[in-house]
């Protein structure tokens, strides 16, 4: 019999060299899997993770794809850290981009400076209020937020369809359902001449550094912190509980809405029934991959993107089916899991019977 | 002649066909096509029936052509990226096969202007930007008879997918095609906001069923509306290709979406350097919707099925002919007029005498 017995202590090292780990056991068995679909594993390996990134396009797509993931596991990580569990961060995106892209429709004449600052503004506005909801059903009537930020994801989802199905629709679009393009002063500046890196782009690496430092240095995240490792401790202290849901969800919500509006004012450029593949879930995993902390956020963020290019060119170059992407981010994750299992736990072999009450 | 040696043969005199335009024409060139699809090319209906016609060009063309696709591709900001590394990778002809890739599509065009694009069911073309599609509305046409025919309950059941011009179009002439053999058919509509999801689709399926439909008709792209059909022992029709396999007593027909002969026929063009950018919408003349075997009908229907599918196709008849009204009552087609293509492609409002409000 095979058990699981919780480590005294765990290695500090490890919790950083798990998700290294991870990478280089998914290389692995990825390689095996290649080499079972009759594929040179080293050339679908490079075509997986070095081809996608061995020219300045490929580079700045990748900022681009990483952008939306970071900026939004940012902002689930504090909240993971607090076990407040926002699963809703898709509903969230798409609210700050009906939000801040409203504003981009409503004044689509406009050439004003001014506006893009009001669609940053709104944008997280909108991803806030969206994680309001779950943030005062749990304070008031105790509601799970895994289950109401999930369920309002769909809410949002279908507002946007109906939005630009009627009322938003363009009116010189043929009665497809999509919005006018925004106007040029509603367009994030393209931070890299001929690529489609933009400002967003810039506001990520902001958001990774400002939440370093108020996760490290500042009382609010010493005291999310401690409420999720020691509910208990912090209660006693007087740290309140309800405080760390508000100020989590709403944090997360308006990141989230922000990456939505980089979405809508950056590479898409208006809003249309389908503005992100998904993104507002990914980053859950993209939060864990990078240890909950901003930085490994940062690292995650682009290893993910990385896995999403190189899923394409292995479609493209050695025709491979687009679920090896699916594969890949399975896997990578298993590992991640098992490593920080392993971390944590030792595993015993033999009845307990047999070895006395170790535990 | 086996299947093999047909294609081989086909390859072959491809192959010489290409030779000898080669020598001709300056511009001959190898066609390396890209094709983009929305869904996974398993869904057994729209992606599925593109992706048949990329393996067409491969069995047209023989080896000079070779084609590439990328599935599951998202309509948001992922596609541009997609689209790019086609044309970086040297793909020569580029197939976007969905709506939403409209603008993307455009965007790469305009900075790869010797790549040629061709882009499924949008309106925006450029010098090397072609759009394609095909008058589904003709088949569901027929459809529409068929069901008028055979329904016992008077009332079908329709999962659509989103309320968009093809979708609405594709209503309004079902109705018309039930309505001229059944006047008494009234139509349930479930919107599953999705174009594949087959979870969701049998779900909106089963709900119809619940509420009295014994005719399943769908505008969504998998086959689990039908299998549901099969399941509760209604009748149904096939999307996009010919399901019977998952519906052998439930398929009625389907409208099979068959792109082959328009997608050989741009390779070729690309390979002889003929290829012009241009707005192609075919019906059941061009080959572009097809029939599949009317089955699970008595012979009187099936005749009356083939019969209206030939006078479609020669152009005798055209499902929309006035007159048409809309729900308001107002005359939107004279009597003895046909609708031009600027109001089916714009269509948003339903035919007079459907009970359902068109979702805003």
């Amino acid at each position: 019999m095979v058990r699981l017995e919780p480590r005294r202590q765990h290695s500090q090292a490890m919790v950083y060299l798990s998700p290294v780990l991870a990478i280089l056991m998914t290389l692995v068995v990825g390689g095996i899997i290649f080499a079972f679909m009759g594929k040179n594993p080293f050339d679908a390996l490079y075509t997986f993770f070095i081809l996608p990134i061995n020219n300045s396009y490929g580079i700045s797509e990748l900022f681009v794809k990483a952008t939306p993931l970071v900026i939004i596991a940012v902002g689930l990580a504090m909240g993971f850290r607090a076990n407040v569990w926002n699963i809703g961060a898709e509903g969230q995106l798409t609210m700050g981009a009906i939000f801040g892209g409203g504003l981009a429709l409503y004044f689509h004449d406009s050439e004003s400076i001014l506006l893009m600052p009001a669609m940053f503004v709104l944008g997280a506005l909108g991803g806030a209020f969206w994680g309001a909801i779950p943030a005062l059903l749990r304070t008031k009537f105790n509601a799970n937020e895994i289950l109401t930020s999930l369920m309002l994801t769909y809410v949002a989802t279908l507002f946007l369809s109906f939005l630009v199905h009627g009322p938003w629709r363009n009116p010189e679009g043929f009665n497809f359902p999509e919005s006018r393009p925004f106007p040029d002063a509603g367009l994030l500046p393209i931070i890299f001449e001929g690529s489609r890196v933009h400002l967003g782009t810039a506001v990520a690496v902001f958001v990774v550094i400002a939440g370093w430092l108020l996760l490290s240095k500042s009382v609010i995240g010493f005291q999310l912190r401690v409420v999720g490792k020691a509910p208990q401790a912090a209660r006693h202290v007087g740290f309140r509980q309800k405080r760390m849901v508000w100020f989590t969800l709403l944090l997360g919500g308006a990141l989230a809405g922000l990456a939505g509006l980089f979405e809508v004012s950056g590479p898409i450029g208006q809003l249309q029934p389908s503005i992100s593949p998904g993104y507002g879930f990914t980053a859950i995993i993209v939060a864990f991959l990078g240890r909950l902390h901003p930085v490994g956020i940062l690292f995650g963020g682009l290893i993910m993107a990385l896995t999403y290019l190189g899923g394409e060119l292995a479609q493209i170059t050695l025709g491979l089916p687009n679920a090896v992407t699916g594969l890949f981010q399975g896997i990578l994750l298993f590992f991640l899991l098992a490593s920080d299992v392993l971390t944590k736990y030792r595993i015993r072999f033999g009845s307990i019977a047999a070895k006395g009450r170790t535990a | 002649m086996n299947a093999s040696l047909v294609k081989r043969t086909l390859a072959a005199v491809a192959a010489v066909g290409a030779l000898a335009t080669g020598m001709g024409a300056a511009q001959a060139e190898d066609v390396k096509a890209g094709f983009v699809y929305v869904g996974p090319i398993g869904d057994h209906g729209w992606s599925y029936r593109h992706d048949i016609g990329r393996q067409a060009i491969e069995a047209e063309l023989g080896d000079a052509a070779s084609t590439t696709f990328v599935e599951s591709v998202p309509e948001g900001a992922d596609a541009e990226r997609v689209i790019t590394q086609l044309a970086q990778t040297g793909h020569n002809l580029i197939f976007t096969t969905s709506f939403g890739y409209m603008n993307p599509t455009e965007k790469v065009a305009k900075r790869f202007p010797n790549v040629k694009f061709e882009h499924a069911t949008g309106y925006k073309r450029a010098d090397n930007l072609s759009t394609y599609a095909a008058r589904f509305y003709e088949g569901r046409y027929v459809a529409g008879v068929i069901a008028g025919k055979m329904t016992k309950s008077n009332i079908v059941g329709y999962v659509g997918s989103f309320p968009i011009p093809e979708v609405v179009r594709g209503i309004n002439s079902f109705m018309m095609g039930a309505w001229s053999v059944n006047p008494d058919v009234q139509v349930k509509i479930v919107w599953a906001n999705t174009w594949y999801d087959p979870g969701k689709e049998g779900d909106a399926a089963k709900a119809l069923i619940d509420q009295g439909a014994d005719i399943m008709v769908q505008h969504t792209d998998s086959p689990a509306p039908l299998q549901v059909a099969e399941n509760r022992g209604v009748l149904g029709f096939g999307q996009a290709s010919d399901m019977i396999k998952f519906a052998p007593k439930a398929q009625l027909t389907a409208i099979v979406d068959n792109w082959d002969s328009y997608y050989v026929a741009r390779a070729k063009a690309v390979a002889d350097g003929t290829w012009e950018s241009k707005d192609t919408w075919g019906g059941i003349d061009t080959g572009m919707v097809e029939m599949a075997p009317y089955t699970n009908m008595p012979d009187d229907v099936k005749a009356l099925a083939e019969e209206t599918a030939a006078k479609i196709a020669s152009g005798e008849f055209h499902p929309f002919t006035g007159p048409i009204y809309d729900q308001a009552g107002e005359l939107r087609v004279a009597e003895g007029e046909i609708a031009d293509d600027g109001m089916l492609l714009g269509m948003d409002w339903y035919i007079k005498g459907i009970d359902a409000e068109l979702p805003k």
